[in-house]
C-alpha cells in the first residue's frame, strides 16, 4: 500500500530517537522582528489552545485567542481528573521514553503515526518541568519530591497527578501563562465568541468569522496561520462525559474547506462512569480510571441476580477483569475495559435498576489501606459519586458503565501538525495523530501541552517562514465578505424553518442512532442502517427545528442549533469510516472480525492506514495514510 | 421518599444588561428527585421552547462541579441550599414537595447581567491577567524535583488552587468583595518556592486590578467561606493581608 499523493506526513529522515532533536535543529526559523509582525489565531483554550497561545505569544508573535465559554479557564481540559504521563522516571521502575512511546503506540492498537508518539513520549518530561515552575501543584511524598501512580495498560508508575483534579490544575497553569500574555498585550482574548467560519486566501488559512456570543454580531478576524484546538467531538453521542457545549463546529468549518478528517469513527468508550438515571439526563459523568488502581470490577456470577451487592459473597461474584486478563486485571486498557463491562450486561448480569451497570468496588482496598488512605487518593471522587446517585462508596460499591469520553479520530495533521490546508493547524484532541484506535489514560494532558508548550512553537515557523513579507491582509477582502456572508444565509436559514421538533430532540436522536449503531460494537448491517438514518435526520432538522429568540441577541439555543447540524454531518461521516474500516482496532469494534474468545481481530495487511477524509460536498473522498511500523513489531493485542 | 416533586419556580428574567428585569412563576409538576438542578432548567426550557416563549439563559458547561460556569443564586444562597456543592452538582432530592425555589443571577455591580441568569464575569481574568501567575516562558524551567516542596505547604497550595473562579464568593458577599477568589490565588503561589520572586509585586498588582473592576471591600463576615462550593477557607485572606501588608513594608 502506497499513500495518498494528497497525504504527505512530513516524517523526518533517520532513526526515531534523532527525528525530533534534528528536525527542531533544521526547521526554519522566523526572526523575532519578523514575529511581531504575524498574526495567529488559535481557536480554544484548553490544554492545547492556552499553552500554545502563551508559548507563541512569548516568542512575540500576535495572537488572537477564542472560546466559547466565558473565561478561557473553563474549557473542558478542566474536567480530567486522574492525571498526566510522563517518561520521568522518578520512580526507577524501568521506564523511559521508549517504553512511553511503546506503550502509547500498542495501547493505540498499531493505528498511531509512530514518528509522532515518539516525540511525544519525548517532550513528556518537559511538560511536567514547564507545570511545576508555573506553580502547579502536583502530588508530593513527605520528602517534598513528585508522586506517581499507574494507569490503564501500562506496568510502570509515570502518572503524574493533583488529587483527582490534574486537569484543572493544568489548565489553571496554562490560563495563568495565558492571561500574563494577555496583560503585556501579546494575546487578545475573545471570550464567548465562537468560530463559524474559515476563511481562504489563495489556497490559505487567513483568518475566521466569528460570532459573538453575546450580541450575535459576526467578526472578521485575520490571521497568517489559523491553530484550531477546540478539543473533541464526543458530544456527536448526545450523552457523553464532555462539556455541554463542547463541539465539532471549528472542526467540521475547518474540514469542509478542505482539511481532511482522520479515523473519526476511532472514539473512546470510557469504562467507569456514572451509568445513566433518566430520559432526562443530560451529560454522562465519568469516575477517573485511576479508581481502577484500586478499586476491583465485578458482577454476580448468576444471571439476574437482585440481591444487594453486600449479600453476595465472593464465590458468588465474578470479578471478570481479574479472571479474563490476569497480567493485567483491572488495570486493562479503556477499550477492553468497556468492552468487557458490555458483555457482561449483555450476558444480563448487569446490576442496578437499568440493569447496563458493574460494581467497582472498593471493600478490599479499605481493608488493606484503611479509609483515610483511600479519601486521600480518592475523596473528591467519592463526593461527587455520592452528590449525584445519594449513594456512599465507602459503604457499597460505585455502580458504573462505560460512556463516549474522548476521540482519536481528528483533523489529519502532518509531523508539523499542519492540516491539509496550508497554514491551518490542528493540536490536541482536535487532531487525530497520536492515540490511534485507543487512548491510554492520563496521555490526552499529555499531548494537548506537549502540542502548544513544545511543540507548535518549533513547527509553525517552517510555514511562517514564507509569510514574513505578507502584511495582515485587510478584513474587507471579497473572501471575508463571500465567508460572512455564508455564515449569515446559514443563520437565516435556520431561524427561519420554524419546525415543532427542539435543538435538543432532534440531538438525542442523533445520539441514539450513532450509540446504538457506532458505538462499543459495530456491524456492517447495523451501520449501513445508521447511515440512511441519519440521512434522514440531516433532513428532518434543515425542515422540522424549532429556535426560539433572535439573532442578534444572547441565544444558547441557536449556537446550539448550529453546533448540532454540524454534529449530524460529522455522524454521516463516522459511520461511513466504521463501516470501511472492516477490522476491529482500539475502541473500533467490528462484530465481524473477533477472535474465537471475543476479543478484538486487527487486519494489518489491509487495514494498517490512517483514513483521511476528503470533504467534496457530495460522497466523501477516502485517503489512505500508510502506517510504517520501522521500531515497534505488530502484534495482536494481548493484556492476559 | 416519593421520586417525584412539585415545585415553583420563581425566576429572574432580564432580556438585557440595560432592560429592567422581573421575576416570574413556573409551575414545575412531576420532578424526578433523580434530576440535577440544571436538567429541571432543561426540563423547563423544554416546555417553553415547545410553547413558543423564550428559555431561561443560565451559563453552565462542564456539568461536573469543576468548571465554575454555573452560577445561580438559589433561594437566597449561592448554588442553592447544599454545602460544598456547585449548582450543577446539586441533585433535586434536596427539595421538598410544594417548595417555591427562587432562582436569581449572582448579583454584583462587578458581574454586569447579560441576560436572564447569565452575568459578565470577566473581572476575574483581569485580577488574574495583573499577577496572579509565575513568570516563566516555556522552556525556562529546571528539572521538576529540583526544587523540593513540604508536602504540608504543597498540599496547602492545592486546597487554595482548587477555586474554580464561579463568582460564589462575590455574590454572596454584602459588599460584592472579590477577596476569597483573589486570596486563593495569592496564597497558592505564595506558598510555593516557586512563586517567590514575585511575591510582593504580585499582591499589590492583583489588588489594584481588583478594586479596579468595582469589586467591593472585605469585612471579614465569612459569608465567602460559608458559599464557596470549593470550600475555600478564609484562612488565605488572613495569608493575603499578611502578604499585602509585607509587600507595603519591604517596597522600594
Amino acid at each position: 500500500m502506497a499513500s495518498s499523493p494528497k497525504l504527505n506526513s512530513h516524517i523526518p529522515e533517520g532513526p526515531m530517537e534523532s527525528k525530533w532533536t534534528h528536525h527542531k535543529s533544521t526547521v526554519r526559523l522566523v526572526s523575532p522582528a519578523n514575529k511581531r509582525r504575524l498574526d495567529v489565531i488559535v481557536v480554544g483554550t484548553g490544554l492545547a489552545g492556552a499553552s500554545a497561545a502563551a508559548s507563541l505569544a512569548e516568542l512575540g508573535y500576535n495572537v488572537k485567542a477564542f472560546c466559547f465559554q466565558d473565561s478561557p479557564r473553563r474549557a473542558h481540559s478542566i474536567a480530567a481528573q486522574g492525571g498526566i504521563n510522563a517518561a520521568k522516571n522518578y520512580q526507577n521502575d524501568g521506564d523511559s521514553v521508549y517504553r512511553l512511546f511503546y506503550d502509547t503506540v500498542k495501547g493505540g492498537d498499531y493505528r498511531a503515526r509512530e514518528a509522532n508518539v515518539y516525540r511525544l513520549a519525548e517532550v513528556s518530561a518537559s511538560i511536567i518541568d514547564q507545570c511545576v515552575a508555573q506553580g502547579v501543584p502536583f502530588a508530593r511524598e513527605y520528602g517534598g519530591l513528585l508522586d506517581n501512580r499507574s494507569f490503564g495498560g501500562v506496568q510502570v508508575s509515570r502518572t503524574f497527578y493533583a488529587r483527582g483534579q490534574t486537569g484543572q490544575q493544568l489548565l489553571l497553569g496554562a490560563y495563568s501563562a495565558l492571561e500574563r500574555q494577555v496583560a503585556k498585550g501579546a494575546v487578545t482574548m475573545y471570550s464567548r465568541h465562537e468560530m463559524v467560519e474559515l476563511v481562504m486566501v489563495d489556497g490559505k488559512a487567513r483568518g475566521i468569522i466569528a460570532r459573538n456570543l453575546v450580541t450575535g454580531e459576526l467578526e472578521r478576524h485575520f490571521g497568517h496561520a489559523v491553530l484550531i484546538c477546540s478539543g473533541g467531538y464526543g458530544n456527536v453521542f448526545y450523552l457523553s462525559t464532555n462539556a455541554m457545549g463542547s463541539n465539532v463546529t471549528a472542526a467540521w468549518k475547518a474540514h469542509k474547506k478542505g482539511a481532511f478528517f482522520g479515523n473519526p469513527c476511532f472514539t473512546q468508550i470510557h469504562p467507569t462512569c456514572i451509568p445513566v438515571s433518566g430520559d432526562y439526563q443530560s451529560k454522562l459523568t465519568l469516575m477517573s480510571e485511576s479508581l481502577r488502581n484500586d478499586g476491583r470490577v465485578w458482577v454476580p456470577k448468576a444471571v439476574g441476580d437482585k440481591r444487594k451487592p453486600e449479600e453476595i459473597s465472593d464465590e458468588e461474584r465474578d470479578y471478570y477483569l481479574e479472571r479474563r486478563y490476569p497480567a493485567f486485571g483491572n488495570l486493562v486498557p479503556r477499550d477492553v475495559a468497556s468492552r468487557a463491562a458490555k458483555q457482561a450486561c449483555d450476558e444480563g448480569r448487569g446490576v442496578g435498576p437499568s440493569g447496563l451497570a458493574v460494581y467497582l468496588d472498593f471493600r478490599d482496598a479499605i481493608k488493606r489501606l484503611g479509609h483515610h488512605v483511600i479519601s486521600a487518593r480518592y475523596g473528591n471522587l467519592f463526593e461527587m459519586y455520592e452528590k449525584i446517585t445519594g449513594e456512599d462508596p465507602y459503604q457499597t460499591p460505585m455502580r458504573i458503565y462505560p460512556a463516549v469520553h474522548y476521540t482519536m479520530g481528528g483533523l489529519w495533521v502532518d509531523y508539523n501538525l499542519m492540516t491539509t490546508v496550508p497554514g491551518l493547524y490542528a493540536l490536541g484532541e482536535a487532531n487525530f495523530s497520536d492515540h490511534g484506535a485507543n487512548r491510554l489514560g492520563a496521555s490526552a494532558l499529555m499531548q494537548g501541552l506537549a502540542d502548544g508548550y513544545f511543540v507548535i512553537p518549533y513547527t509553525l515557523g517552517e510555514y511562517l517562514a514564507d509569510d514574513i513579507r505578507t502584511p495582515a491582509i485587510p478584513t474587507n477582502h471579497p473572501a471575508f465578505d463571500e465567508a460572512e456572508k455564508s455564515v449569515r444565509d446559514r443563520i437565516e436559514k435556520l431561524m427561519s424553518i420554524k419546525g415543532k421538533q427542539t435543538v435538543e430532540d432532534l440531538h438525542k436522536r442523533l445520539g441514539r442512532i450513532i450509540w446504538d449503531y457506532c458505538g462499543m460494537s459495530r456491524t456492517a448491517e447495523g451501520l449501513t442502517k445508521a447511515l440512511a438514518m441519519v440521512q434522514e435526520l440531516k433532513n428532518e432538522f434543515w425542515t422540522d427545528v424549532r429556535i426560539p429568540g433572535d439573532v442578534n441577541e444572547f441565544n444558547p439555543e441557536l449556537d446550539k442549533a448550529g453546533r448540532v447540524a454540524d454534529f449530524i454531518e460529522l455522524g454521516e461521516l463516522m459511520i461511513r469510516d466504521a463501516l470501511m474500516r472492516n477490522e476491529s482496532c482500539g475502541g473500533h469494534f467490528r462484530e465481524e472480525s473477533q477472535t474465537e474468545d471475543g476479543e478484538a481481530k486487527r487486519d494489518d495487511e489491509n487495514f494498517a492506514f490512517v483514513a483521511a477524509w476528503e470533504y467534496t460536498g457530495t460522497e466523501p473522498v477516502l485517503h489512505k495514510e500508510e502506517l510504517n511500523f520501522e521500531v515497534v513489531h505488530l502484534t495482536q493485542r494481548s493484556y492476559k | 421518599m416519593s421520586d417525584s416533586i412539585n415545585l415553583k419556580l420563581k425566576i429572574w428574567r432580564q432580556r438585557n444588561h440595560k432592560e429592567a428585569g422581573h421575576f416570574e412563576m413556573y409551575d414545575m409538576p412531576g420532578v424526578s428527585t433523580h434530576m440535577s438542578f440544571l436538567e429541571m432548567m432543561d426540563v423547563l426550557n423544554d416546555r417553553l421552547i415547545r410553547e413558543g416563549k423564550d428559555p431561561v439563559a443560565f451559563d453552565h458547561d462542564c456539568r461536573e462541579g469543576i468548571c465554575g460556569m454555573c452560577s445561580m443564586y438559589i433561594n437566597g444562597r449561592a448554588h442553592g441550599p447544599l454545602k460544598g456543592t456547585t449548582t450543577c452538582q446539586l441533585h433535586m432530592r434536596h427539595f421538598s414537595d410544594g417548595e417555591t425555589v427562587t432562582i436569581e443571577p449572582w448579583r454584583a455591580a462587578a458581574f454586569p447581567v447579560i441576560k436572564d441568569l447569565v452575568v459578565d464575569r470577566t473581572s476575574f481574568d483581569k485580577i488574574i491577567a495583573a499577577g496572579g501567575y509565575i513568570s516563566v516562558n516555556t522552556g525556562n524551567a529546571t528539572d521538576a524535583n529540583s526544587l523540593p516542596v513540604e508536602k504540608a505547604k504543597s498540599d496547602e497550595a492545592f486546597d487554595a488552587a482548587a477555586c474554580i473562579g464561579c463568582g460564589a464568593c462575590v455574590a454572596t458577599c454584602k459588599n460584592a468583595s472579590g477577596m476569597l477568589f483573589l486570596s486563593a490565588k495569592v496564597s497558592h503561589l505564595a506558598l510555593l518556592p516557586q512563586g517567590e520572586p514575585e511575591r510582593r509585586e504580585r499582591v499589590l498588582r492583583m489588588i489594584d486590578a481588583h478594586d479596579e473592576s468595582g469589586l467591593g471591600a472585605c469585612t471579614n463576615t465569612g459569608a465567602c467561606e460559608a458559599e464557596c462550593p470549593k470550600e475555600i477557607s478564609i484562612s488565605h485572606i488572613a495569608r493575603l493581608n499578611r502578604e499585602y501588608l509585607r509587600a507595603g513594608m519591604t517596597g522600594e
